[in-house]
């Protein structure tokens, strides 16, 4: 039989088999492939470095569970380094699925850190509206939030004192997986408030906003689970993207192997019917 | 490494619904058909009563009942710069959309869907103008000599993929000698940014696989 004709009659049952192997046993028997940062995400760290500490951040964590992967190593890991730079953190959340995941994420980074409820962090929680609630935000973030997440009125809470609009806050941090998202923030906020942005994004939307990288527009940008990971390896972490980072590059060279071999049963059989 | 179960029930509820869906590598087959129709009656809930918590009630419910306490004598206390009553107006453009479940009055909702995408194009317009057109036609003019060698010759690959991708999405022209050249290469940067996006596809899948497997080992067997 023929390379193409057995790879063409291979069940797909054998390769979601190997495919899961390939990411299991990483997991259970770790390799530790080394991990360098690339420079968007050293240019992310290093915004976060720069910033005075004490400085408020306005941080919108717009994703669900199904990104929870990709999306949730990397918000922890910048809330520790915010944290830790003694920022005031602003949470908020405009992507419907999320808020009860953010809420959880952030209260467990912010009980680790010792960071008190209303004082050093707050989850303003979710609101509709998209982009209206993004312009919204440019006048007044009380007004756009009026209550935060556990229902408690924003604006006697001791860390909103200070915050106005987003030229209270030292950076916008975006969190997102999709629409609204990271796009929109550059979009309806980068141009018209000018303050500056910094985004983590799943896989499948980094390659869309890398244009935005380049013009300056975001400052740093930590694409999926290889950012996430670079970022926790810069932070001298080992998180769960880090973990992850050695099944994630065994099952790539797998499904890059598969497409060579497709490639090359697919030429043969051509090869065949001409001759 | 040894187990240590969750003693969570709805630990085991989500890994019992996530080798559920597994099961469908294997082939289709009822355990999988309940897990996805409980995935889909479960989300509509849960979307109907967010938006009616964050919504309805944060949005309209609660500023027209403050408009309306007697608080300020009148609802209409826009001189004490109290605009609320005026969410009057999208409760009853609001309302309108349901005129659809009439066929007599159908027309009706066009109102409401006119305010929508007469506010969102606005909002886009500018937004998009500014950021997208502006910002990166400003960010596509680049120097071709920039004193070193590396960036030089990344500006060159840069201002020619961009230029020959551009005149492949001419059509006012057959593609044929010089502009079928050109074109030619921009199909080959094209491919490139493809082949990118493929290869970020495939990672954000498997992320989603690693974390369900993460969830399994650690979260529901406890392995440490």
């Amino acid at each position: 039989m023929s390379l193409a004709t057995s790879f063409e009659r291979l069940d797909r049952r054998w390769i979601h088999a190997v495919t899961g192997l390939l990411v299991l046993l990483p997991l259970l028997l770790p390799l530790n492939f080394p991990l360098g940062p690339s420079p968007p995400v050293r240019a992310y760290h290093d915004a976060i470095t720069a910033l005075p500490a004490g400085s408020t951040v306005l941080m919108s964590c717009d994703f669900d569970p199904a990104s929870r992967p990709e999306l949730e190593p990397m918000t922890r890991t910048t809330l520790r380094q915010l944290f830790r730079r003694h920022c005031k953190v602003v949470v908020v959340v405009l992507y419907p699925g999320g808020a009860r995941l953010v809420d959880w994420i952030v209260q467990d980074v912010a009980r680790e850190n010792r960071q008190v409820d209303g004082v050093d962090y707050v989850n303003l929680g979710y609101k509709a509206g998209n982009e209206a609630v993004m312009v919204l935000m440019g006048q007044s973030i009380p007004g756009a939030f009026p209550r935060d997440h556990n229902g408690r009125d924003a604006t006697r809470l001791p860390i909103m004192q200070s915050v106005r609009n987003y030229s209270s806050c030292a950076m916008l941090v975006s969190l997102s997986v999709g629409y609204p998202g990271t796009r929109e923030y550059v979009q309806q906020v980068r141009g018209r408030f000018h303050i500056p942005i910094i985004a983590g994004v799943t896989a499948v939307s980094a390659p869309t906003l890398y244009p935005y990288l380049q013009t300056g527009q975001l400052r740093g940008m930590l694409g999926g689970m290889s950012g996430a990971a670079e970022y926790e390896d810069l932070r001298f972490e080992r998180g769960m993207a880090s973990r992850g980072m050695d099944a994630q590059s065994l099952a790539h060279v797998f499904i890059a192997l598969c497409i060579v071999f497709g490639n090359l049963a697919q030429w043969e059989r051509k090869r065949k019917e001409a001759a | 490494m040894s187990p240590h179960p969750s003693p969570d029930f709805g630990v085991w509820v989500a890994a019992a619904l996530t080798l559920c869906i597994f099961s469908f590598l294997y082939k289709d087959n009822p355990f999988y058909r309940v897990t996805e129709n409980l995935f889909v009656g479960v989300s509509a809930g849960y979307y109907i009563v967010l938006n009616f918590w964050t919504v309805l009630v944060a949005n309209l419910w609660d500023p027209l009942v403050g408009a309306f306490d007697g608080r300020q004598g009148s609802p209409f206390a826009v001189h004490l710069g109290d605009y609320r009553v005026f969410l009057l107006l999208p409760a009853l453009l609001g309302l309108l959309l349901f005129s659809r479940f009439l066929r007599r009055y159908a027309w009706v909702a066009r109102w409401s869907l006119a305010v929508i995408i007469g506010v969102y194009a606005g909002l886009k317009t500018t937004g998009f103008a500014q950021s997208d057109l502006v910002a990166q036609v400003h960010g596509s003019i680049q120097p071709l000599w920039t004193g070193h060698w590396g960036s030089s010759v990344n500006a060159w690959i840069f201002t020619i993929g961009l230029v020959t991708s551009l005149l492949f999405f001419y059509f006012s022209r057959e593609h044929k000698g010089a502009l079928g050249s050109a074109s030619r290469v921009g199909v080959f940067f094209l491919m490139v940014s493809f082949g990118a996006g493929y290869g970020y596809t495939v990672m954000s899948r498997i992320s989603l696989l690693i974390g369900r497997f993460q969830f399994l080992l650690f979260e529901w067997l406890g392995l440490r």
